[in-house]
This record gives structure tokens, sequence and C-alpha cells, in this order.
């Protein structure tokens, strides 16, 4: 039963009313209730009161991307422990993608993701359905009845669909639901069963590199083809200067398009290959792969005048076994819910985006994307579900990955000393993660 | 006969001295490009005294007497595994030859449980060939044994670059200075990657001559990253044998031409075999290496092939005495 919350004293930052300041903020029957000058809210009964001076206060983070891995490969990661990781990186609501076992492609897998959620899950869980049965890129889904049962877009991430006739049909499908194809853009054709960014380090180190061209021929086609069909597009962790440039012009030309782009692929580059001490890092093999210093400089300009929308981790679990191995044998990806916010806010601290801009690409940016099917998301609106996260941006931490609640210890920040720590997580008014070291 | 100083006076090939630890830092052996100079000149002394061993009657020495070297291959390889056996065994050590193909690796065990059972079995030296570039690096990382890599995927094969280095230096003395073309397709060579590293350290210049898709795209801006300045790149294979010291051909994979990255084998042929003809672009005492095996007729022609400026067969002779050096370097670098 959640208990009626009096937050006081926090600097509130909500995106979706354009409120920037210090104030209280009331939390009652798991709805927000009241916000407002200190000191002035309406007594209620039962309250307990939370001292927030000194920290941020805002809407929870939305992740529009991460794997779960439930159901069938619950060894990386399972609804349970990949929400209690959410809670912990402030994440209130995450959508995960359909590429477990089976794929989330009928309705029976989505209704099971949905029930573990609601039984196991700490935090809000929305499904991503695939585009094509069994992520083949052959036939489409049973889309419409996918999105009665309540997915937020369609996506094969991973498994990129090769054919340009049946994106398109996907397309015309998913525009009628009103819904959003995700995609992970890469041409696999072109990017052969590579294994990093095509650039010095891998011509260095001998591995079989991945052009940007991978990704942009396919973010260029995608983006023809929202053209075609005026359904929305959601272009899946954009890597690449050139991906940024394509998508902008989009927009400018009225294409309905959204982007993210991950903490990783913000603050990473391809020489982390390299290693601290020895090169073939296989925590830093991910899919698409860390890229350039210029990339990195085009996609916060991205950010920053809106051609990317939002920021979402790709959160990637997986076991030792699959990362402890040979360089070109080990699964891509990065466990990425619990450092996220700390890497973004370092970001801040370099003086490269600024603290508004972060919030609103983590909370009211993805809401938007989202829309209005499982209620008003991201926001601090009296009568919405009290999703709100409380953060401290100058506490120092070192990232220790056996401390992480995910199973997926893969994380290129082991060991990194952040600025920036979440200190309580609300969902519906609960609190489900507290930072035990306050 | 060449020997090694140690301390007071001179140290004979069977009671060889611990190396000097002022020079040898290596516990193990993966690329070339952690190598001075000083540590080089070492290995090549080292097989000096080696080679000297091979000229005699019992081409035996009892320096690694009760040290256990496995050979773990993941690729089938016959020159670089018969070298490494016999140079174990010149020096007495034990020698167990594990083929990956045939063992539990089939029944699915990783390389890093392969790698622990072989030291629970007992090795000092694991000796490693394996088709993914890094695997070595993966290895040192869960044994305490000394690993020495026989060659990862396209990465690195620093015994033959040293076996290069060191048939370049019987010839002509020294590197530096040199010329030396290395054609073929680069993209896919350990050899050309180690002696990128371990030539240039030498003193020489290295022209990599290939057509664009036989050379990785990063290749300019990796050169210059690492500050590779004496590393220089050649599409046409003229310009690149011109007044060369030394050219290297690298094997042509038949399944290039297969997954398209050359147009036919013909083409390549006329564009850049060694023949009689290109060779005499190059200074008149050049010498004409390949790490082996050779497509005779696709990158070499049978006439240079088995010219009298090719030292092919000299190269996997001190390949022997190599290989004898660095699991003596190794293992005395461990006692120490």
């Amino acid at each position: 039963m959640p208990t009626n919350l009096l937050i006081n004293g926090g600097h509130i930052i909500d995106s979706s009313q354009g409120i920037d300041k210090v104030a209280d903020l009331l939390i009652t029957k798991g709805k927000i209730a009241w916000t407002g000058d200190k000191g002035k809210a309406p007594s209620q009964p039962d309250l307990t009161t939370i001292d927030a001076t000194g920290l941020i206060v805002c809407p929870g983070f939305i992740d529009l991307h991460c794997h779960l891995r439930e159901p069938g490969f619950e060894d990386k990661e399972t609804i349970a422990t990949g929400t209690k990781a959410a809670a912990r990186g402030g994440f209130t609501t995450v959508c995960c993608m359909p590429n477990t076992n089976p794929p989330l492609d009928t309705q029976t897998s989505i209704d099971y993701v949905k029930k573990m959620a609601e039984a196991e899950g700490m935090v809000q869980v929305l499904p991503i359905g695939c585009i094509t049965k069994g992520r083949q890129g052959k036939e489409l889904t049973e889309m419409s009845e996918l999105a009665k049962v309540g997915v937020i877009g369609f996506s094969d991430d991973g498994e990129p669909v090769a054919s340009s006739r049946i994106m398109s049909l996907a397309m015309d499908y998913s525009q009628a639901l009103g819904l959003p194809i995700i995609d992970h853009c890469e041409d696999k054709e072109l990017s052969n069963g590579g294994f990093m960014n095509d650039g010095w380090v891998s011509a260095r180190l001998g591995l079989k590199g991945i052009p940007k061209a991978a990704e942009e021929i396919i973010v260029a086609r995608d983006l023809a083809l929202a053209q075609l069909t005026g359904a929305k597009l959601h272009i899946a962790h954009v890597s690449t200067e050139g991906s940024v440039e394509l998508i902008r012009r989009a927009k400018e030309k009225g294409i309905s398009v959204t982007a993210e782009v991950t903490p990783h692929h913000l603050t990473l580059t391809e020489e982390h290959v390299m290693g601290s001490q020895l090169p073939y890092y296989t925590n830093a093999k991910v899919n698409p792969p860390l890229r350039t210093k210029e990339d990195i400089t085009a996609l916060i300009k991205g950010l920053k005048d809106g051609t990317i929308d939002a920021i979402a981790t790709d959160h990637a679990p997986h076991t030792l076994v699959d990362k402890m191995c040979e360089f070109g044998l080990a699964a891509f990806g990065i466990s990425g819910l619990e450092t996220a916010l700390a890497c973004l806010i370092n970001l801040m601290h370099d003086h490269q985006l600024d603290m508004k801009t972060l919030i609103s690409k983590l909370t009211f940016e993805p809401a938007r994307i989202i829309g209005t099917k499982y209620g008003e998301l991201g926001t601090l609106k009296p009568g919405c579900r009290a999703d709100v996260v409380l953060f401290n941006p100058n506490k120092e931490w070192t990232v220790d990955n056996r401390d992480f609640a995910s199973k997926g210890k893969n994380t290129p920040f082991d060991s990194c000393h952040f600025k920036g720590r979440i200190i309580m997580t609300i969902v519906a008014g609960k609190v489900v993660y507290r930072d035990n070291s306050v | 006969m060449k020997t090694i100083e140690s301390g007071s006076g001179i140290a004979t090939p069977d009671t060889f001295p611990p190396p000097s630890t002022a020079v040898w830092q290596h516990s193990h052996i993966l690329d070339l490009d952690d190598f001075t100079r000083e540590e080089i000149e070492l290995v090549l002394e080292t097989a000096d005294a080696m080679t000297e061993v091979l000229t005699r009657e019992v081409k035996k020495v009892p320096t690694l007497r009760g040290k256990t070297v496995v050979t773990l291959f993941y690729e089938a390889s016959t020159r670089t595994r018969a070298s490494f056996e016999l140079a174990a065994k010149n020096l007495s050590a034990d020698t167990v030859s594990l083929d990956a193909s045939k063992s539990s690796v089939t029944k699915g065990e990783s390389l890093i449980d392969s790698l622990r059972t072989i030291q629970a079995l007992g090795a000092d030296i694991i000796v490693m060939r394996h088709p993914q570039s890094g695997a070595p690096y993966t290895a040192v990382q869960h044994v305490n044994c000394s690993i020495i890599n026989a060659g990862d995927g396209w990465h690195a094969h620093p015994s033959q670059a040293l076996l290069d280095i060191y048939t370049i230096r019987r010839h002509l003395g020294k590197l530096d200075n040199l010329k030396v073309a290395i054609v073929g397709d680069i993209m896919h060579s350990r050899v050309a990657r180690s002696n990128i590293w371990g030539m240039t350290t030498m003193g020489a210049r290295i022209i990599l001559c290939a057509p664009r898709t036989l050379l990785p795209r990063g290749l300019e801006s990796f050169l210059a990253k690492c500050q590779l300045s004496n590393v220089s790149i050649e599409t046409d294979i003229e310009p690149a044998l011109k007044n060369a010291d030394v050219v290297m051909l690298l094997r042509l994979q038949m399944e290039r031409q297969q997954s398209g990255l050359l147009p036919s084998l013909r083409e390549y042929i006329q564009l850049y075999q060694l023949t009689t003809e290109r060779l005499s672009l190059a200074k008149r005492n050049v010498l004409v290496m390949h790490p082996g095996p050779i497509n005779e007729g696709i990158e070499i022609s049978p006439e240079v092939a088995h010219g009298t400026q090719s030292v092919i067969e000299e190269q996997v002779a001190n390949g022997v005495a190599i290989r004898m050096a660095l699991l003596y370097l190794i293992a005395g670098g461990k006692n120490k």
C-alpha cells in the first residue's frame, strides 16, 4: 500500500510543465497531488516526509530500449532482476525489446511478459512487439492484435528487416495503428559479421570492421520509407555523424521520425576496445559499435538541437561466459541501466549538456514517443501516476559491477569514478529503490 | 659462432645463463608492438647461438630439461607447429601437441577451460594458434604459464616476424634504412601486422602493397595514430618494388576471390605477381621472402620462388633457431 509522501526542498525539474525551481512535491494514493512552494503543501494524514535538499527531483526516467531477456535467456537477466536494475538507475518505465526466446511476436508471449512484469517487476514494463514472425524478416506479425495487447511499437531489434518491401508493408500497417516502427539500422550484408567500428583500431588489432555506412544506409532507407508511408519511425541507438545528419534533414522535411542515443555512444569511442591494460576488451563490444570522437560531438549536437529526441540505454545484459572469451566470439552488448545517469551527468559536468536537456531526454521526450496509451508518462502533473526520481548530481561514487542488481555485469564503466548518483526511485507512489549509503 | 655474454666469461649454449633481465621483460610473447630494439636484438643474438647448435652432429642441448611445452593449435598449420615442436625438443623440453580440432574443444570446451586444463597438467609454456584475433590476450588473463602467440587471426605472428628479421639481418647485416616491400593480402595478414612493428623498430622502411580491397580501411589512420611514419601504402606493385632491399610476398587465399574481394585471380596475377621482370626493379641483391605456404604461379612466379634471390627455405630453417631462442628466453625469464 503506497503511503503519502512529501518530498521537501528538492530542485524540481519537469520539462512537461516547464518547472525548474526549488519546491515541494506531494504524493498521495500513488499519484502526484501537488507541487508548490516550500512548506505550503496541503496537510495530509499518514504523511512520510523526505528531505530532498540538494537533490534534483524529476519524473522517473523512461528507457525506450532495454533487453530484459525473459522469456528464454533467464541466465542473462529476468524481468525481476532487470527491473530492479532499472529502479537502481532511476528508471520507472522500461520498454523491453522482443528478441527473447520465443520472440515477442504473438499475443501469448506478450501476455507472458506483462504477467511476469506485474508479478515481479519493480518498475513499469512496456513491451515492444516484433515486426516479423520469429524476427525472420519475411512475414509481418499480427500487428493489430499485438497493438491491442499493449505493445508500444514494433521492432526486430538486432535482426533488422532486410527487405525494403517488407519494411514498407510494416510501416503501412503500423501507420494505421499509430505506433512507431523502431529500427536497429544495420545493413548486415555490409557489416558482414564485423566486430567493431571499421577504423584505425580494427586495422591495428586485425578485427573485422563495421563501417558507419552499414548504419547510415538503413537509416536513409527507413527515412525514405517513412516518407512514402507516413508511418512513425523511431531510429534506435544512433551512433554516427552521418545518421544524425540524415535524421536532421528528414525532420526538416517533416518526416515523422524520432531517434534515440545511448549513454555509451555519447561517452565512449572505438579506442575503448584497446582496453586499459590489454586490448580486445570484450565489455566494449557492442552493436552498433563504439565510434569516434567526431561522432560523439555530432551526437551531442543532435541531442541539443532536437534531432535526437531521447536517451535510451540499450541495456544488454550478458553472462560472464558470454563475455569472458575471444573478442570475436563475445556477445555484443553493455549492461547499462545502472550507470546511465552517472555517465550522462558527466557530460553535464564537462559542460557538454545542460541538466534540463538531459532530464527532458530521459523523461518528457521518450514519453512523447510512447504516447498516452499507458496514461501520461514523464510528468509531475497533479493526477498523474507518481513516478519520481531523486538524484544527487554531485555525489561521487565508483562503479563496482558486483553491486549491480542486473545479472549482466558486462560494463565498460567498471571502476569508473563518477559524480552523480540516484538517491531514490518512486514508482506509483511506492519507494522501489533507496540509496543505502545515504 | 656467436655466444651470449654473461657477467664473467663466455657461456656456451649448453650452459645458457638466464637472460639478462635488464633487457628481457617478457613473460609472454603476444606481438612485437611491445618489443624494444634491444629486446629484438637479444632474440637475434640468442638465435645465432641456437643456429650454431643446429649445425652440430647432435642437435640437442639440455637447456629446457624438465620444462613442458604444449602446442595448442586451433587452426591447421604445418611449418609453424613443427618448427616450435622441433625447437622445444632441441632444447630437451617435454612437448605435448594438442590439435584443438580433435580435442575436447569439439565437445564444447572453451578456450579458457582448455588452457586451465593444460596448465593443471603442468605446462610451463603454451604455444597457441587461434583463428580469432586477440585470443592470446584472452589467454594470458586466465593462466599463469607463459603464452607464445603462434598466430592469432589477422592480428599477429611474432615468431614469424622475428625469423623474417633474422633472415634479413643474416644476409644484409642490419635493417636500418632498408626498403622492405610487403606485397599481397595485407588485410588478413598477421605476418604483415607483426612485421610492421618488428621491422620498423629495427629501422626499416616498409611499403605495404595490395589492391585497395585487401587493405584494411583504417590502415592509414592506424599508421598515423601509432606514428608509424616509416610505413607507406602503395596500390601499384612497380613503385613498391623500385630499389627494394627485400620483397616479401603474402599468400593469397583462394577464398578471397570467391568472397568478391578480387575480380579474378587472372587480374591479380597480372597486377601483383612477383615475376623476374618485376623483380629487376628492386636492388640487385634483393631478398625474396614468403612466410609460406606458397601459391606458386599466383603471388609469385616459380622462377622467382626458386630463383637466386629467394631465401624462402632459409626462412623455414631460421624459424627453428628463432623459436629455440624464444622458448629459452621465456623459460629463463620465468626462472628469475
